[in-house]
């Protein structure tokens, strides 16, 4: 487990933001990538929650890493993970009240969030504290990226404001908002990111 | 037992509040097992009994343990450690009391685990501190809603595979275009009971 020179950490984090992006690029955690951008607030909010919990999440593993056998090291990782959810749970339930009323089933259910136990299996089981921490940016900041990409046009579409601030005043344009909308607003954007990758490919 | 009552929260929970569509929860599972019809009625099988069972023993988990001992903000990780737990090991006795039925219904199992709207449920029950017969019938409602959106969707990819999509929207991004427009005809349902 040794590992030798020095770890490329801006790789890290790219490589959690743009080559494994988790929404994007792997289709993962999909669920609060709709439920909870109507509007870009509650979009952040949902991003920072998840940075804070992949980032301590990625953490606790690598530092009990050569303690935990490897036969039981799923139920292990669930326990880590839903700890951390629950310290989540209850500051935002404290200090955001307002917003956790809209959006705290979905922060309970970061627990199942393929995203945060595949990077803890596959990276921080295996790595030293450091670049754990680094891997969890990465793919926390690519998460936090995505979701306020996704708010952002669904506001500035389906209410014509951003961050509650009027900003075009014009007729809006209802169905972004609406639950439809969203799955319209991920596959587009989906598409768009795809259509970007082999415009990127056929230059080679 | 007041069933007017109980029928109305299946139906609200299979049809007005259905998870897939206006909830967004288990979207990895809804999109991933979609592809094929078959796949899609042995998960929808599978999944509406291990949800009934499961949503059954976190309840009772909950008012006889959890709630008498003041430890409800530990909810989450109770919960999951029953589901995970629950799972396994069905997936252990199906394995030995009928393999016939682990053959077909097996990976399914080991699936599941990581759906969210099974972790869903039991929350929900906890917070509307619904009775046990009214959670079994929210459960049942929102596998039978689980189970009608697979359904759907599976019907519908089946034909889209021979459509002629342009390059970059194959796949992913033009399954979640056709589940926006189903999302769309399911608003059509809102209003229809008030609860």
């Amino acid at each position: 487990m040794a590992q030798t020179g020095a770890v490329d950490y801006l790789g890290l984090i790219k490589n959690g933001i743009f080559k494994e992006n988790t929404i994007f690029k792997l289709a993962l955690s999909l669920c609060p990538s709709i439920a909870v951008t109507n509007n870009l607030r509650n979009g952040v909010l949902m991003g920072v929650a998840v940075l804070f919990v992949q980032v301590m999440v990625n953490i606790t593993i690598s530092v009990m890493r050569n303690f935990i056998h490897p036969r039981i090291r799923l139920p292990i990782f669930m326990l880590v993970i839903s700890g951390w959810v629950t310290v989540t749970d209850m500051s935002m339930a404290a200090f955001a009240p307002e917003a956790y009323k809209q959006m705290g089933l979905y922060i309970q259910l970061i627990v199942a969030f393929a995203s945060i136990l595949a990077r803890a299996e596959m990276f921080a089981s295996k790595n030293k504290i450091v670049p754990s921490m680094f891997d969890g940016v990465g793919m926390g900041l690519g998460f936090l990226s995505a979701l306020t990409i996704i708010s952002f046009f669904r506001e500035i579409l389906g209410k014509g404001s951003l961050w509650g601030f009027p900003v075009i005043h014009a007729k809006p344009l209802l169905i972004m908002v609406l639950p439809a909308g969203g799955f319209f607003a991920v596959g587009i954007l989906m598409g768009f990111f795809n259509w970007i990758g082999m415009r990127n490919n056929k230059g080679h | 037992m007041d069933f007017a009552k109980l029928f109305e929260l299946i139906i609200a929970a299979s049809l007005i509040n259905n998870f897939v569509f206006t909830r967004f929860l288990g979207l990895c599972i809804f999109f991933g097992v979609s592809k094929k019809m078959e796949t899609a009625i042995g998960m929808s099988i599978t999944f509406t009994s291990v949800m009934m069972i499961s949503a059954a023993l976190s309840w009772l988990i909950f008012n006889f343990i959890m709630v008498p001992l003041g430890i409800t903000f530990l909810k989450i990780i109770i919960f999951i450690g029953v589901v995970a737990g629950f799972v396994q090991a069905s997936d252990t006795i199906m394995r030995k009391v009928s393999p016939g039925l682990y053959y077909k219904l097996g990976i399914y199992l080991a699936l599941i685990s990581t759906n969210c709207i099974i972790l869903a449920v039991p929350l929900i029950n906890a917070g509307e501190h619904y009775s046990f017969i009214e959670s079994l019938a929210f459960a049942l409602g929102s596998g039978i809603g689980f189970a009608l959106a697979l359904i759907i969707m599976a019907s519908i990819r089946e034909k889209l595979e021979l459509a002629n999509i342009p390059g970059p929207l194959k796949g992913t991004p033009i399954a979640f275009i056709v589940t926006g427009l189903i999302a769309l005809a399911f608003t059509g349902f809102s209003g229809l009971i008030k609860i």
